[in-house]
């Protein structure tokens, strides 16, 4: 079926003749645009009329309490969750709503989760091999072979993100932190056109997290990154601009000064009395 | 020859209604003049004197009339005296007296001579045996005799029956004797009689509607034809009602063996694959029961209650400590070693008692049927499994609805980690739940022993059909089991009349698999992130 | 260095394989030289029936193997395995039916006898074709493949997987073992097909033709475990495991699991039917019990003996547990099932890798002295 449903679903056939740049439209501005999505579960309305533009290039963090939404509208961007109402736009062209998991990763959207995911039985190498931007279809990754190019591609990232010594250990014996690394170094190797980073510096060192500011913040302009991150330290180092999400919409939308100084956000973070 | 028949039978009856109020008993030698004119005379004499047997109003009339039509009322060469024969089997033959009853023992068999009787008079016998019924006291052998009647009717009896309705107190005695009286008008050609055919049951009524339906008259014809339709919707209702019964039967016995199934796997994950091997213990226990209490079907089976949870609530906790808690968080391993388990347990069996079936009495309260009317009874095993089984899912839901276990249960289904965090000593639970789901499995082989035979491979021909209901009922969801189980179970049995028991299987199978394309987490899943896992 | 090889190549670089395929060559030859070249009253003769025998573990490594692909690398325990094996026999064994032609008991030149035997007055149309070989060949590959392709397509689609996908696969053998017990199917019932006489043209009572299908089994073996292997050692194989240890993981970085998952289950259940279909001449009949879920269940247990996700160990493991049970069922038969089941729990509790395991556990130990040094060979 694999092969029979690759030659007859015509809109993959783009793939050989797409240009390796990726298609998503930003002519009009925003890469991200989540236009009344609302998503309940058993009645719990975990998402509740939430608009949310990310523009093309930007690095936004978003913060918000526990409950309030963060991860739940990640796995609406990636298609894990389908919302009951709204619309979720990839640039102008791409209506997330009508995509699956991978076809969304292939798009450009990569994820990092909050508890570091990687693939432990395989080798740090092999991790990012896997990730590598290639294409991922069932034969052609049979049949892949890996080029110098490749190679020195994968060599790179290594040194970025610290793991050269630790190239062909299994990635299960990673430290907590190793394994964050490593996770945003499939990121990077994925070479997405929008990063959703979930709590990238929990279990990090002081200088690791300050190594991982400079990354995200290296990486925007070229790429756009979404922050979900509780250290209110490292948001400060990092935003620009920061949305707070409270009860599954948006509370807050601005700089860490504004932000920070909106008393409803007070309220929900300090509570009542403050 | 009609007439005199018909002249004789009134005689009879007449007499009949006065002897069942007088219970008078002729005295022996009135008795013995009787039997002996019946030895001697032509067959043609035949019939009258068994009238007047019958309306001699002896009690022992009846004893007489039944052996005189099954060939076995003689009389002894040498003495002349009248015997039943008890059995005839070999040179000497049992025989009793005809008069006293007593048992005389053995008997030559050239001693013995046969009171010789042909076919038409065999059948004036029985017609007169169903009239003698008529007249008791006690009201069921009425009936009976009553529903014996119908299509036996000729014009003789016709009229009796109509005399008999206007003394029978008995509603249902007087129905079926209406309806008996009805078929034979029916015959004759009365399109009043239609009516009170219409939506009759009865074979008979259908075989007289029929022939009336195909007959020269019109406007019977057109009658008949109407009422017969009118049965048919009745009759494909109670076969409808009856197919229901089946499959709540076998749903019910699917739910029971499922059951336990769910609980275990809703919270500890893991699929037990010797569950059908306690189903087999349970059934077994039953057996074992009935050895120890030879005689007391009925009290070992109760007895079995108890004890066959037991039995497989110890095997599943042993189950659970030596093998299941030392593969925590791999499923797979444990579906293959409990599968191992099973094997040894099915050998042992195998071994230890026999490679063959045994049969478990079932007790008297048990056997027999309820019957509804005319084309529907119900099987009261099947009931009574029925009612076990609403009562067993009855206290499931207690259990899990109203008690401390039942609350840590639902705890550890959800989100085991956070459990345990809260101080709910996980390890407990786990030997607990495995004991009541295994429990659960040694009632459903207590109820199976009932319906089917108890042997090694009991457990085996249940455990995929468990786990269909569990995959369709959705995992930790009771209800889900009582309705995935209940619904597979009407399903199979829908589709058995016309599509065979092994197609039905299959169709049913291949159901299961293209439901879970829709519905993956089954009729009730659980719903929200901690189900995500 | 391996990795910029043709995917199929790869295997022969690496030592496991080569020491696998020099021992599995080396023992078909010895075999095969032992039974031509010493007479039958010599002690060194291996006895055709022996011979058989072997031909007949052989088959079951070929299962085994297929079977270790998808759990061992892609973690999805399928119980149903005997399915594709038992299809693949069927396909063969409707071949050899055909191949009788007019040398039944009833002497039909078309129908075979249990058709004459059931009344049945013309072949059925999925019996046409089977009398020709490449035909029947053909379909000992897709029709376990089709019945793969279709069945994965809806398990994998819906993300069935885990213990749910276990019982499903075990349900679908169920199903097709009652549907092959009737008659009306047209596969012999519970007889299923036996009385063949000749393959190719060869008679298959002779010793040569025994020899010579003992020896296209080895051969089907070292293909297979080739194949198997090269799609380990490929990228696909990586993403395989990916899929087994992260599933969702593998999806977020654009994998399409279930097309993966679909991909290897789909060539695992060929490798079986070509297993199934070398099985059926050397034991000269198929039988629906070949769907029964215990053959199914009892293949997964030779993998776990031997230990999963290595494709050797599930070799060594079908070996084995199958001497074992030829050597108990002949001593004493009512202990095989308490030894098979003790087997079960002792490998699932005791041994978790198996065999293997403690064979690569002494390796490990001499790897990780080294591994620092090493360039990559990924």
């Amino acid at each position: 079926m694999s092969i029979f449903q690759e030659l007859s679903n015509r809109d993959r056939v783009f793939e050989f003749l797409a240009p390796a740049a990726s298609p998503v439209d930003v002519r009009h501005g925003p890469i991200l645009y989540l236009e009344d999505v609302s998503v309940s579960f058993d009645g719990f309305k975990a998402i509740n009329n939430l608009n949310l533009t990310i523009d093309d290039g930007e690095l936004r963090c978003i913060i918000g309490p526990n409950g309030a939404g963060k991860t739940t509208m990640m796995d609406i961007i990636t298609g894990k969750t389908r919302p009951d109402t709204g619309s979720v736009w990839f640039g102008s062209r791409h209506n997330l709503l009508t995509m699956n998991e991978p076809d969304i990763a292939t798009l450009g959207i990569g994820r990092k989760f909050q508890k570091p995911t990687v693939f432990e039985a395989l080798t740090v190498f092999e991790n990012l091999e896997l990730a590598m931007a290639a294409d991922k279809r069932v034969l052609q990754t049979l049949t892949a072979r890996l080029s110098g190019e490749h190679r020195d591609r994968i060599d790179e990232v290594l040194k970025l993100i610290g793991l050269s010594q630790l190239r062909n250990r299994e990635a299960g014996i990673l430290s907590h932190g190793q394994k964050q690394w490593l996770e945003i170094g499939m990121l990077l190797m994925q070479k997405p056109r929008l990063l959703l980073v979930d709590e990238p510096v929990a279990g990090m060192t002081e200088q690791e997290m300050e190594r991982t500011a400079e990354l995200l913040t290296s990486l925007a302009g070229e790429q756009s990154v979404v922050v979900v991150e509780h250290d209110m330290g490292f948001v400060r180092s990092i935003a620009k601009k920061v949305t707070v999400l409270h009860q599954g919409s948006v509370l807050a939308e601005g700089t860490m000064d504004q932000v920070s100084n909106d008393r409803k956000v007070i309220e929900v973070y300090l509570g009542e009395g403050a | 020859m009609s007439i005199l028949r018909s002249l004789t039978s009134l005689l009879l009856f007449l007499a009949l209604t006065v002897s069942s109020v007088a219970h008078a008993q002729t005295s022996d030698s009135e008795a013995t003049a009787l039997l002996q004119a019946l030895a001697d005379s032509s067959y043609a004499q035949k019939e009258q004197i068994i009238s007047d047997i019958a309306s001699s109003g002896d009690e022992r009339a009846r004893t007489w009339l039944e052996a005189y039509a099954d060939g076995k009322l003689s009389q002894t060469k040498d003495t002349g005296q009248f015997v039943i024969v008890l059995t005839n089997r070999g040179r000497d033959w049992t025989v009793a007296d005809a008069l006293s009853g007593e048992e005389l023992g053995e008997m030559s068999r050239r001693n013995i001579d046969k009171l010789r009787i042909n076919n038409a008079l065999r059948k004036e016998v029985e017609g007169l045996l169903s009239v003698i019924d008529l007249t008791v006291d006690n009201a069921d052998t009425r009936l009976a005799a009553a529903r014996a009647l119908k299509g036996e009717v000729d014009a003789v009896l016709a009229e009796q029956v109509v005399s008999l309705l206007t003394t029978e107190g008995d509603s249902d005695v007087r129905a079926a004797l209406e309806e008996a009286l009805a078929i034979h008008r029916v015959e004759q050609g009365d399109l009043a009689a239609v009516a009170v055919l219409s939506g009759s049951l009865n074979a008979q009524a259908r075989v007289a509607l029929n022939n009336a339906a195909q007959g020269d008259n019109p406007e019977l014809a057109a009658a008949a034809s109407k009422a017969l339709e009118s049965i048919e919707t009745k009759l494909k209702l109670n076969s409808a009602a009856e197919t229901l019964y089946f499959g709540l039967s076998l749903g019910s016995v699917l739910v029971l063996a499922a059951i336990g199934l769910a609980i275990t796997f809703g919270v500890m994950g893991v699929i037990n694959m010797a569950h059908g091997e306690l189903i087999m213990l349970g059934a077994y226990t039953t057996w074992g029961m009935q050895q120890l209490l030879p005689g007391q079907p009925g009290l070992a089976l109760i007895l079995s209650i108890p004890a066959g949870f037991l039995v497989a609530a110890l095997a599943g906790i042993a189950i659970e400590r030596t093998v299941i808690q030392h593969l925590k968080g791999r499923p797979l391993e444990t579906l293959l070693a409990t599968f191992g388990v099973s094997l040894i347990l099915q050998q042992l069996v195998r071994t230890v008692i026999s490679p063959l079936n045994r049969s478990v009495v079932t007790p008297d309260w048990m056997s027999g049927s309820l019957m509804i009317n005319e084309a529907l009874s119900l099987t009261l095993n099947r009931l009574y499994v029925i009612g076990f089984a609403l009562v067993v899912f009855a206290g499931l839901m207690l259990i899990m609805r109203k008690t401390r276990l039942g609350l840590e249960v639902r705890a550890v289904t959800q989100n085991r980690a956070m459990a345990r965090s809260m101080g709910i000593k996980a390890t407990k639970v786990d030997i607990l739940t495995f004991g009541l789901g295994s429990g659960v499995a040694g009632l459903a082989g207590v109820a199976l022993s009932q319906i089917t035979n108890v042997g090694p491979n009991l457990g085996q021909s249940y455990i995929i059909d468990s786990f269909m209901v569990v995959v369709f009922g959705g995992v930790g969801n009771l209800w889900g089991t009582l309705v995935a189980g209940l619904s597979l179970g009407t399903i199979n049995q829908i589709l058995e009349p016309w599509a065979g028991a092994v197609l039905a299987k299959i169709v049913v199978l291949v159901f299961i698999i293209l439901f879970i394309q829709k519905r993956p987490r089954g009729l009730f899943p659980q719903k929200g992130r901690a189900a995500e896992g | 260095m391996s990795s910029s090889q043709s995917w199929l190549l790869r295997p022969f670089n690496e030592r496991s394989t080569q020491l696998f395929l020099g021992i599995l060559i080396g023992a078909v030859a010895l075999v095969s030289i032992l039974h031509l070249v010493f007479p039958e009253d010599h002690a060194l003769h291996v006895s055709a029936y022996t011979v058989t025998l072997l031909g007949k573990y052989l088959c079951y490594a070929l299962l085994a193997v297929a079977v270790d692909l998808v759990w061992g690398y892609l973690g999805i325990l399928s119980l149903g395995h005997g399915a594709f094996f038992a299809l693949g026999g069927y396909a063969m064994g409707m071949y050899l039916m055909r191949q009788i032609g007019d040398r039944g008991v009833y002497g039909d030149p078309v129908l075979p006898d249990f058709m004459v035997f059931l009344n049945w007055q013309e072949l059925p149309w999925f019996w046409h074709g089977f009398d020709m070989a490449w035909f029947a060949f053909a379909m000992v590959l897709l029709a376990p493949g089709l019945l793969a392709l279709v069945f994965g397509f809806l398990a994998f689609r819906s993300r069935v997987t885990g213990v749910y996908l276990s019982i499903i696969t075990q349900a679908l053998t169920f199903a097709l073992m009652l549907a092959f017990f009737r008659n009306e199917m047209g596969f012999g019932g519970n007889n299923g097909l036996t009385d063949f006489k000749d393959i190719l043209g060869f008679d298959l009572r002779s010793d040569a033709t025994r020899l010579g299908l003992f020896i296209a089994t080895g051969i089907a073996l070292a293909i297979g475990y080739v194949v198997c292997r090269g799609i380990v050692l490929s990228k696909l194989g990586r993403v395989s495991v990916a899929c087994r240890d992260a599933e969702a993981r593998t999806r977020f970085i654009g994998y399409r699991v279930e097309r993966v998952q679909l991909f290897v289950f789909v060539v695992s259940a060929m490798l079986a039917g070509v297993a199934g279909a070398l099985y059926v001449p050397q034991v000269g009949i198929i039988n629906p019990s070949e769907f029964s879920p215990l053959f199914s269940i009892e293949v997964v247990v030779w993998v776990a003996l031997g230990g999963r996700a290595t494709l050797y160990g599930a070799v060594i493991g079908a070996l084995l547990v199958n001497y074992a049970k030829t050597v108990f069922t002949g001593v004493m038969p009512d202990a095989w099932l308490f030894a098979l089941g003790g087997l079960f729990v002792l490998v699932t509790v005791l041994l978790p890798k198996g065999i293997a395991g403690l064979l690569r556990r002494r390796k490990k130990a001499d790897d990780d002295d080294q591994v620092t040094g090493q360039e990559v060979t990924a």
